[in-house]
């Protein structure tokens, strides 16, 4: 298997594979200006989301974890902060310097819009032409972290595009890279198989802990079977049925070989190599942001019936096994691994070809969702605002 | 022509992979942890993705994928028929 690819490394180590200078609000009122700066200064790129204010205690914590860690994502170069007081600003702006990149923040009180833009338009265009110098440099595949979180999946997502993703995840895990997994409630029915697979007592109680956990809550709020939302209106449409029978499916992307090292909480940093477990969301957006903020660079997305989510920082590498998504969603595919339902490709095979797929996208070839524009940044929300 | 897949040689279901498929036709299936095919009977139409009972099923029996517990039966199913969400159902929520 190749070993190297060429990246950006960053301040603090950590190596990236593409070179963003983003323009991040802080709260909802700042989108604006953020769109306005991005507008001036082609090559930024603006991520407005919906939140930020009157936000407290977990729930407002989460929105802090998930604003720094994008902002410290290593496909980052530079963060330009806006947000409409100068006080939680900065706490988003000293998150972010922490890693050492280049970060500055804008508060729009007691300036206006129109100030704050032509300030923040000066200082991201500073920073664009800086990070436009920034060199790839060799780097190692262990420098790598990867996720993968799959969507709109079917039954061709458990016998094909989650398995392939598990091939080339048992490869990754042996050449000690970063992973991570999750969709805390979509291992509905196959938990145990999770558990088994924790590398020790205290991991397997963190992850049963977790998965309890977020039972209760499907619990305590449901008013059917769930039956249309997990699974969801395109998953039974695709043929799948039960959520065990989802659940079973998604499992694959964990391939065969790798431990479950360790669990985290939604957008944390992991502890160190190999394959943690997030407890999270299964709704794709909200969980491949949760991945762009605990720090991942690439992801891995297979799909049966043709999810079609980007992520504004983090390369989203679509798999598909179904034949008919493959021939009419043909531009939301980067890799096609049908060939295994014919027993034309192996496992091993497939899975190789999404890892050549995966050094090309680390070497800049755009995905398929970023040449298309996608870019949902979605922010995980934990309960009602104050 | 591989027109349906199977995890376990103990399932009890297996999947279509092929657009097409209609009652009457005898099918091809790939186990896949085996890597060895078998033929059955087909007596519905079945879309790509959806699933053909290998067997026949009882309300309350349950019913096999991957070589584990998908979901229970809600109404009988025979060898050959569709096989989804108007005969099977959840054991969780």
């Amino acid at each position: 298997m190749q070993t190297r690819f060429r990246g950006y490394r960053r301040e603090n180590g950590r190596v990236g594979v593409r070179n963003h200078v983003l323009v991040l609000p802080v709260d909802d009122l700042s989108n604006a200006a953020c769109e306005a700066v991005a507008n001036n200064v082609k090559g930024t790129l603006a991520i407005p989301h919906p939140y930020g204010r009157l936000q407290f205690g977990a729930d407002l914590e989460l929105h802090f974890r998930t604003l720094i860690g994008a902002g410290s994502n290593p496909n980052v170069a530079a963060v330009i902060v806006i947000g409409i007081e100068e006080g939680w600003t900065k706490k988003v702006v000293d998150g972010i310097a922490a890693t050492g990149k280049p970060v500055t923040g804008f508060g729009i009180e007691l300036h206006g819009d129109h100030d704050t833009i032509m300030r923040a338009s000066k200082a991201a265009r500073e920073y664009l032409q800086w990070a436009s110098e920034k060199p790839r440099e060799e780097c190692n595949l262990d420098d790598l972290w990867i996720s993968c979180k799959c969507g709109e999946s079917d039954t061709t997502s458990g016998c094909g595009s989650n398995p392939t993703v598990g091939n080339a995840f048992d490869k990754l895990y042996a050449a000690g890279c970063t992973l991570v997994f999750g969709e805390t409630t979509e291992l509905t029915g196959g938990e145990q198989i999770v558990a088994a697979r924790c590398r020790d007592a205290k991991v397997r109680g963190d992850f049963m802990r977790v998965f309890d956990r977020y039972q209760e809550v499907i619990n305590r709020h449901k008013t059917s079977d769930l039956s249309d939302s997990q699974p969801t209106k395109g998953n039974i449409a695709g043929g799948l049925t039960t959520i065990e029978e989802k659940a079973l499916g998604n499992i694959q992307k964990i391939g065969k070989k790798c431990v479950v090292d360790g669990v985290i909480d939604k957008a944390e940093v992991p502890r160190g190599r190999g394959l943690w477990f997030m407890d999270s969301s299964s709704a794709a957006a909200e969980m491949v942001t949760l991945c762009a903020a605990s720090g991942f660079v690439l992801h891995f997305f297979p799909t049966g019936q043709g999810n079609v989510i980007g992520n504004p920082i983090l390369p989203v590498i679509k798999v598909c096994a179904n034949p008919r998504t493959v021939r009419t969603m043909s531009e939301h595919i980067d890799v096609d691994t049908s060939g295994l339902l014919q027993r034309e490709i192996t496992m091993d095979q497939a899975g190789d070809k999404l890892l050549d797929m995966m050094f090309r996208t680390a070497n800049g070839r755009l995905t398929a969702a970023e040449a298309l524009g996608h870019r949902e940044f979605v922010m995980t929300r934990l309960y009602e605002s104050a | 022509m591989i027109h349906c897949v199977l995890h376990d040689p103990e399932d009890s279901v297996a999947v279509v992979v092929v657009e097409g498929i209609k009652a009457g036709q005898t099918l091809t299936g790939l186990i896949l942890d085996e890597d060895r095919t078998i033929s059955l009977p087909c007596t519905q139409d079945i879309p790509l993705g959806h699933k053909v009972a290998l067997r026949d099923m009882n309300v309350g029996d349950t019913v096999i994928k991957y070589g584990i517990d998908i979901g229970k039966v809600v109404a009988p199913i025979k060898t050959g028929q569709h096989a989804h969400v108007h005969n099977i159902k959840t054991k969780r929520w």
